[in-house]
C-alpha cells in the first residue's frame, strides 16, 4: 500500500492528496500520535478526513494510515457502569494514562481486556446457530445479565464449545462453522460500525408506556417504550434537569446517557449523584444500569458528532439482548452544530442558518433507530430516544427544533416564563403534545382502569379552558368573572401548582407512581365537581376558598406519602363534609 | 537550519497567505520581521500543501507583498509561567507591559489548554459568600462555577464585579492562596484603570494578574487574551493550589473579534455573521473553570458581557447561557429606579446552587426561601402587568399586596450599598421578613414545618417589638 501523508489542515479537517487507498467512512490514524479520524469525502485529487482530536501540531507530510474498516465500537461486557468519550474510549482509563487533562492520541482499549468474566455457556457442539442468537451469558453487573450474541451476519454449526468458567474479553469460547466450511471464533465481544443500525427480526407497535414517575409526562404527554421524544427549551428552562430525572426514574432496564457538547460539571454531577442514588426496583446504585458518554463542549467537535451514534449503537446492542433501553441525548443541537461546523470546513453549500442541507435526513436516520422490536434472538426489546434540543434564542422556529419535531412523536416544550416563575418541570401544557396517546390507550385502560383516561381528559380540558380565560383576566382582572369561571381558574391553579409542578429535590415528590397520579387527579376533580354544585346554588365561591380546601390539595403531593394512598379517601371525605356544611 | 521566507502572496484583513513553506505545523507561531525592524507574531490557521494562511496578531497594516521576512518558531502559542506572574500587568497576548522585565518562565504552557477529563472533575459544592443579598440568596455563586454577568452598555456591571471581588469569601481561601486573574478585552483605558484602582483599594492588587487588551489594541490579539488569562489561572489553581477568580470583560468584544477574523478567512457565517463554531469556541474558554480531583485549587469564572441592544436572545448571551452554569442578568429599568445592583431576579439563575446551599453550607431553609421568593416575585410581575391595563386601584386586595411586596423587595432586598456586606443570615432573614408581608396561604412553595419556624416567628417578633 502507498504511504499516505497529510497535505492540508483546516481545523479538525485534514486532506490527503492523490490517493485511492481509502474508502468512504473508513477509520484512519492521522499523524505520529495516531489521532483517530474518519474519511468523509473522496475526490480523485483529495481525500478529506475529519479528525476526532485536536489537530494542533500536525504537519503536512505526517503519515495517514487506513484501518480498512468503518468507524466502529467494541461491544461486550464492561460497557455498563462505564464512562466513555464520543468514540468509546473509557475516560477512567485515559485519566490513569494522562491525568486530569485529556492528552491526544490516547491508545486505550474501549473495554477492559484483562478482566475475567464468569461465562455460562448456552450452547453445545452440534447446535445450529443463527445471527443474533445467544450463545453465553455473563453477569455484567448485579442486575444486568450480559447476553453474548452471534454477530448478526454470521450463522453456522457449533464445532467447538468451551465449558463454563472465567474468560477474558478476547478469549475464544466457541467456534462455529458456516455453510461454506469457514470457521469463526466467538469471543466475549464483537465490533459494529456506529453509523449502521443493527438488524432486527420485526418492529412492534409502541403500545407500552415508558413510566417516568413525572406527573406531567406520564399523565398528559406519555411516551411509549421504543418511542421518540424531544425536549426543546432555552437555557435555564431545565432540559438537563428533566433528562436527569428521566434517567433516574424511568422504568427502562438500561440507560444510555449521552452528554453531547454540554458542561463538564454536569457530567461530574451525574457521576456523583448516580453512584449514590439507589434504584428502588433493584436496590442497587443507579450506575449498575447506566452507561455515560461524555463529550463535553470543549472536547473535539468531530467526536461530538460521533457520540450520538456511539450511544445509539450501544443502545441497540443491549436491545438485541432483550432489554428495554432508554437513551438520553443532551443536546442534539450541539450535535447539529458539530455537523454545521464540519460542513463549513468542507465549504459545502449551506441551507438554513448555515446548517447543511442534509441535517433533516441525519436527524431522521437517528430517530428511526429507536423503536420496540422483536430481536434476532426472539426476545422483545426497545430503544427509547429522548433528545434535548437547545434552540437558539429560545426560538422554536429554528431548523433543529423544527426538523426534530418532524421525526419525534412526543414534544415536551419547555417554557421560559414557567422557568422564570420556578415552575418545574417547565413543560408548557398547551404547546406540548404526545402522539402515542392512542397507541397507549388500551394499556392505560387495562392497567389503571377506564377512569384514568377520563380524568386525564378532564384535566386537560380544564387547563385549556383556563388558558382562554386567562386572556380575559389579563385584560380586566379576575374579579369580574362569574363564579363558575372563577372555579375553573381556581381548580386549574390546583392542577398547575399541586399536580403539574413536581419537586425533583423532594424525596417523595421526585418519583410518583401512576396509581398516586391517578388518585391525585381524582381528588382534584372531585373537589371541582362538588364546588360546582355549591356555585350552582349561588353560594359565593369565596366562601369555599376560605375553607382552605384548594390550598390543602396543592400540598397533598408532599402531605401524602407514595405508600399511603388510602389517605386520599380521607381527603375526599373531608371535602364532602366541609362542603355539606355550606350547602345546609 | 532556520529559513526566512521573504514576502507574502496575499493579504486579506488580518490574514496573510504565504506559498512554498515547508515543515510547518498546524497552529504554529511564526515571527514576521518587517523591513523597519519591527516584529509581529502570527499563527498558522490553515495549511494546503505548501500554501499556508497566517493570522497576524498585531494586524497587517504596513505589510506589503515584499517587505517581510517570516520565520517559523516550531511551537504553538505558549505562555511563560512562574509564581512571579502574580501581581504583574501583561498585554493581551501575555507579554509584560508594566516595565518590570520579562517573566522568567518555570514552565511554558500551550494557551489553548487541554480539556479536563470529565471523570477527573470534582462537582463544585462550596459556596462563595459575596455579601450581596440577591446573589447569595437567589443565585448563589459556587467555587469552581462559571457565572456570567449579562449586562448592557452603561449599566453598573463593573461596580458589581468589583464588589464581588472585594467581598467574596471563598471557604478554604485566605490572603495567601486567593488570587484574581483579570482579562480586559476591548474595554476602555478608564475601565481598566477603574478595576486596577479598585483592586488596589481593596488590597488584592498584589494578588492580581492583569491582561489588558484595550479597545484600541489589535483585534486579533483579543482572541488570545482570554486564553492567556485562563492558562495563567489554571497554572495558579492546579499547580500552585490557589483559589482563582477570573474576571473576563467584555466577552462581546471578544466574540466580535472572532467574527472579524472568521469573515476575513472567508468562512460560512452562522447567525448574525458570527462563525458557526462560536459555541465551541466560547465553550473552550468557559469550560476551563472547575475543580479537579486531588488538587485543592479552583478556577471560578465571572465573565461579563454587554448584550447588544439589551437583547438576551442575541447569539453571544444566548450561547453563553447554554454553556455557563447560570447567569446574573442586569436590568435597565431597575437601574433607572436607582437600584444597585440592578439584578433582574427572574431570568437570573445559578445551576450549581442547589447542591451548595442548605444545611451545612448556608442554612436549612435557604432553598425553600429562594423558591418562594422567585415564585412570589413572578406574581408581582403578573400583578404589575394587570395594573398597567386596569390601574392599580382596580386590583384585587391580594394583587395589591403583591404590588406592595414587590416595591419593598426591590427597595430593601435587591437594593444595597456598594460598600454594604451582608452576611448570609442577614440576607435570609430579610427575605423571610419581606415574605411575611404576604398572607401565609400565598406561600405555596414552602413546607408548613419551615413556615412555622420562619413565618410565624417574624410575626411574633413584630408583635413583641
Amino acid at each position: 500500500m502507498d504511504k499516505n501523508v497529510i497535505y492540508g489542515i483546516n481545523g479538525p479537517v485534514v486532506t490527503v492528496k492523490d490517493t485511492d487507498s481509502f474508502a468512504m467512512m473508513e477509520m484512519v490514524y492521522v499523524g505520529q500520535q495516531k489521532l483517530v479520524g474518519e474519511v468523509i469525502g473522496i475526490t480523485d485529487r483529495l481525500t478529506t478526513i475529519q479528525v476526532y482530536e485536536e489537530t494542533t501540531g500536525l504537519k503536512p507530510g505526517d503519515p495517514v494510515a487506513g484501518t480498512g474498516a468503518p468507524m466502529n465500537v467494541l461491544l461486550g461486557p464492561g460497557i455498563i457502569d462505564n464512562i466513555f468519550d464520543g468514540i468509546e474510549r473509557p475516560l477512567k482509563a485515559i485519566e490513569e494514562q494522562s491525568g486530569a487533562f485529556i492528552s491526544r492520541g490516547a491508545a486505550v482499549s474501549s473495554l477492559d481486556t484483562e478482566k475475567n468474566w464468569t461465562v455460562t455457556m448456552k450452547i453445545k457442539v452440534g447446535d445450529e446457530l443463527e445471527g443474533g442468537q445467544i450463545y453465553a451469558t455473563v453477569p455484567e453487573t448485579p442486575i444486568i445479565e450480559h447476553r453474548l450474541m452471534v454477530p448478526p451476519a454470521l450463522a453456522g454449526t457449533v464445532v467447538e464449545a468451551r465449558p463454563d468458567g472465567c474468560y477474558r474479553l478476547f478469549d475464544t469460547v466457541a467456534v462455529i462453522e458456516d455453510e461454506a466450511g469457514q470457521r469463526h471464533e466467538l469471543t466475549l465481544c464483537q465490533k459494529w460500525p456506529i453509523r449502521t443500525s443493527r438488524p432486527v427480526r420485526d418492529r412492534l407497535a409502541p403500545t407500552i408506556p415508558l413510566i417516568t414517575g413525572q406527573r406531567i409526562m406520564d399523565t398528559l404527554f406519555p411516551i411509549a417504550k421504543g418511542g421518540t421524544a424531544a425536549i426543546p427549551g432555552g437555557f435555564g428552562t431545565g432540559k438537563t434537569m428533566n433528562q436527569h430525572q428521566l434517567a433516574k426514574w424511568c422504568d427502562a432496564d438500561i440507560i444510555i446517557y449521552v452528554g453531547c457538547g454540554e458542561r463538564g460539571n454536569e457530567m461530574s454531577q451525574v457521576l456523583d449523584e448516580f453512584s449514590k442514588l439507589i434504584d428502588p426496583k433493584s436496590n442497587r446504585p443507579m450506575t449498575d444500569r447506566t452507561v455515560l458518554i461524555a463529550n463535553t463542549s470543549n472536547m473535539p467537535v468531530a467526536a461530538r458528532e460521533a457520540s450520538i451514534y456511539t450511544g445509539i449503537t450501544l443502545a441497540e446492542y443491549y436491545r438485541d439482548m432483550g432489554y428495554h433501553v432508554a437513551m438520553m441525548a443532551d443536546s442534539t443541537s450541539r450535535w447539529a452544530e458539530a455537523l454545521r461546523e464540519i460542513s463549513g470546513r468542507l465549504e459545502e453549500m449551506p441551507a438554513e442558518e448555515g446548517f447543511p442541507a442534509y441535517l433533516p435526513s441525519r436527524l431522521a436516520e437517528f430517530y428511526e433507530r429507536g423503536g420496540r422490536v422483536e430481536a434476532l434472538c426472539g426476545e422483545e426489546g426497545s430503544v427509547t430516544l429522548i433528545g434535548a434540543v437547545s434552540p437558539q434564542g429560545s426560538d422554536f422556529s429554528e431548523p433543529v427544533t423544527q426538523n426534530t419535531k418532524r421525526f419525534t412523536r412526543v414534544f415536551w416544550a419547555l417554557d421560559k416564563a414557567l422557568a422564570y416563575a420556578r415552575h418545574y418541570p417547565a413543560i408548557n401544557w398547551i404547546d406540548s403534545y404526545s402522539e402515542y396517546f392512542n397507541d397507549l390507550d388500551p394499556w392505560f385502560r387495562e392497567n389503571l382502569g377506564e377512569e384514568f383516561i377520563e380524568y386525564r381528559n378532564q384535566i386537560s380540558a380544564l387547563l385549556q379552558e383556563e388558558s382562554s380565560l386567562m386572556e380575559i383576566v389579563k385584560l380586566i382582572g379576575s374579579d369580574v368573572l362569574p363564579d363558575d369561571q372563577k372555579l375553573v381558574i381556581e381548580t386549574a391553579r390546583v392542577i398547575r401548582v399541586g399536580f403539574l409542578q413536581q419537586n425533583a429535590f423532594h424525596p417523595e415528590d421526585t418519583y410518583v407512581p401512576l396509581e398516586k397520579q391517578k388518585r391525585m387527579m381524582e381528588v382534584i376533580l372531585h373537589l371541582h365537581e362538588k364546588v360546582k354544585e355549591v356555585v350552582a346554588r349561588e353560594i359565593p365561591i369565596s366562601r369555599v376558598t376560605e375553607l382552605g380546601l384548594f390550598d390543602k390539595l396543592t400540598k397533598m403531593k408532599y402531605d401524602i406519602p407514595n405508600n399511603r394512598l388510602e389517605m386520599f379517601d380521607e381527603y375526599i371525605q373531608d371535602i364532602d363534609e366541609q362542603l355539606a356544611i355550606l350547602l345546609l | 537550519m532556520i529559513i526566512d521566507y521573504v514576502g507574502v502572496k496575499e493579504i486579506n484583513g488580518s490574514l496573510v497567505v504565504m506559498d512554498g513553506v515547508k515543515g510547518v505545523s498546524n497552529e504554529e507561531i511564526v515571527d514576521i520581521k518587517l523591513d523597519d525592524g519591527s516584529h509581529r507574531q502570527g499563527r498558522v490557521v490553515q495549511i494546503d500543501g505548501e500554501r499556508i494562511v497566517v493570522q497576524v496578531f498585531e494586524g497587517t497594516r504596513r505589510i506589503s507583498l515584499k517587505n517581510t521576512r517570516t520565520r517559523l518558531t516550531g511551537h504553538p502559542m505558549e505562555m511563560p509561567l512562574s509564581p512571579e506572574i502574580i501581581g504583574r500587568v501583561l498585554d493581551g497576548a501575555g507579554r509584560p507591559i508594566d516595565g518590570l522585565g520579562e517573566i522568567f518562565a518555570v514552565k511554558k504552557a500551550n494557551i489553548n489548554g487541554t480539556p479536563i477529563n470529565p471523570v477527573s472533575r470534582v462537582y463544585p459544592k462550596n459556596y462563595i459568600n459575596t455579601g450581596i443579598s440577591s446573589i447569595d440568596t437567589l443565585m448563589t455563586l459556587i467555587r469552581g462555577q462559571k457565572l456570567p454577568i449579562f449586562s448592557g452598555s452603561g449599566m453598573t456591571h463593573n461596580d458589581l464585579a468589583v464588589q464581588i471581588v472585594r467581598q467574596a469569601k471563598i471557604s478554604g481561601a485566605d490572603s495567601s492562596n486567593f488570587g484574581v486573574v483579570f482579562a480586559a478585552m476591548g474595554v476602555q483605558k478608564d475601565v481598566a484603570e477603574y478595576f486596577r484602582k479598585s483592586f488596589e483599594e481593596s488590597g488584592v492588587l498584589s494578588r492580581v494578574v492583569m491582561l489588558l487588551n484595550l479597545s484600541n489594541d489589535p483585534i486579533i490579539e483579543r482572541t488570545l487574551t482570554p486564553r492567556c488569562a485562563l492558562t495563567v489561572a489554571e497554572y495558579l489553581a492546579f499547580e500552585l493550589d490557589m483559589h482563582i477568580l477570573v474576571i473576563m470583560t467584555d466577552m462581546t468584544s471578544y466574540a466580535e473579534a472572532l467574527r472579524e477574523f472568521s469573515s476575513s478567512k472567508g468562512e460560512i457565517p452562522g447567525r448574525k455573521g458570527y462563525p458557526g463554531y462560536l459555541y465551541s469556541d466560547l465553550a473552550s474558554l468557559y469550560e476551563r473553570a472547575g475543580m479537579i480531583k486531588d488538587h485543592p485549587g479552583s478556577v471560578t469564572q465571572i465573565p461579563i458581557l454587554t448584550m447588544p441592544n439589551d437583547d438576551i436572545t442575541h447569539p453571544i448571551p444566548d450561547l453563553t447561557g447554554y454553556i455557563t452554569e447560570g447567569q446574573i442578568v442586569l436590568d435597565r429599568v431597575l437601574q433607572g429606579q436607582g437600584i444597585y445592583p440592578p439584578v433582574s431576579i427572574l431570568p437570573s439563575l445559578s445551576r450549581l446552587m442547589k447542591d451548595g446551599i442548605g444545611e451545612g453550607y448556608t442554612r436549612a431553609d435557604h432553598q425553600a426561601l429562594a423558591n418562594q421568593l422567585f415564585a412570589s416575585y413572578a406574581k408581582v410581575i403578573d400583578a404589575r402587568a394587570l395594573a398597567s391595563v386596569i390601574g392599580e386601584e382596580e386590583l384585587s386586595p391580594i394583587d395589591k399586596k403583591y404590588i406592595a411586596f414587590g416595591r419593598l423587595f426591590e427597595a430593601r432586598f435587591i437594593n444595597q450599598g456598594f460598600n454594604e456586606n451582608r452576611s448570609i443570615e442577614q440576607s435570609l432573614d430579610l427575605g423571610w421578613e419581606l415574605l411575611s408581608t404576604l398572607p401565609r396561604s400565598e406561600l405555596d412553595r414552602v413546607d408548613d414545618a419551615v413556615l412555622d419556624l420562619y413565618f410565624e416567628n417574624k410575626d411574633k417578633k413584630k408583635e413583641l417589638s
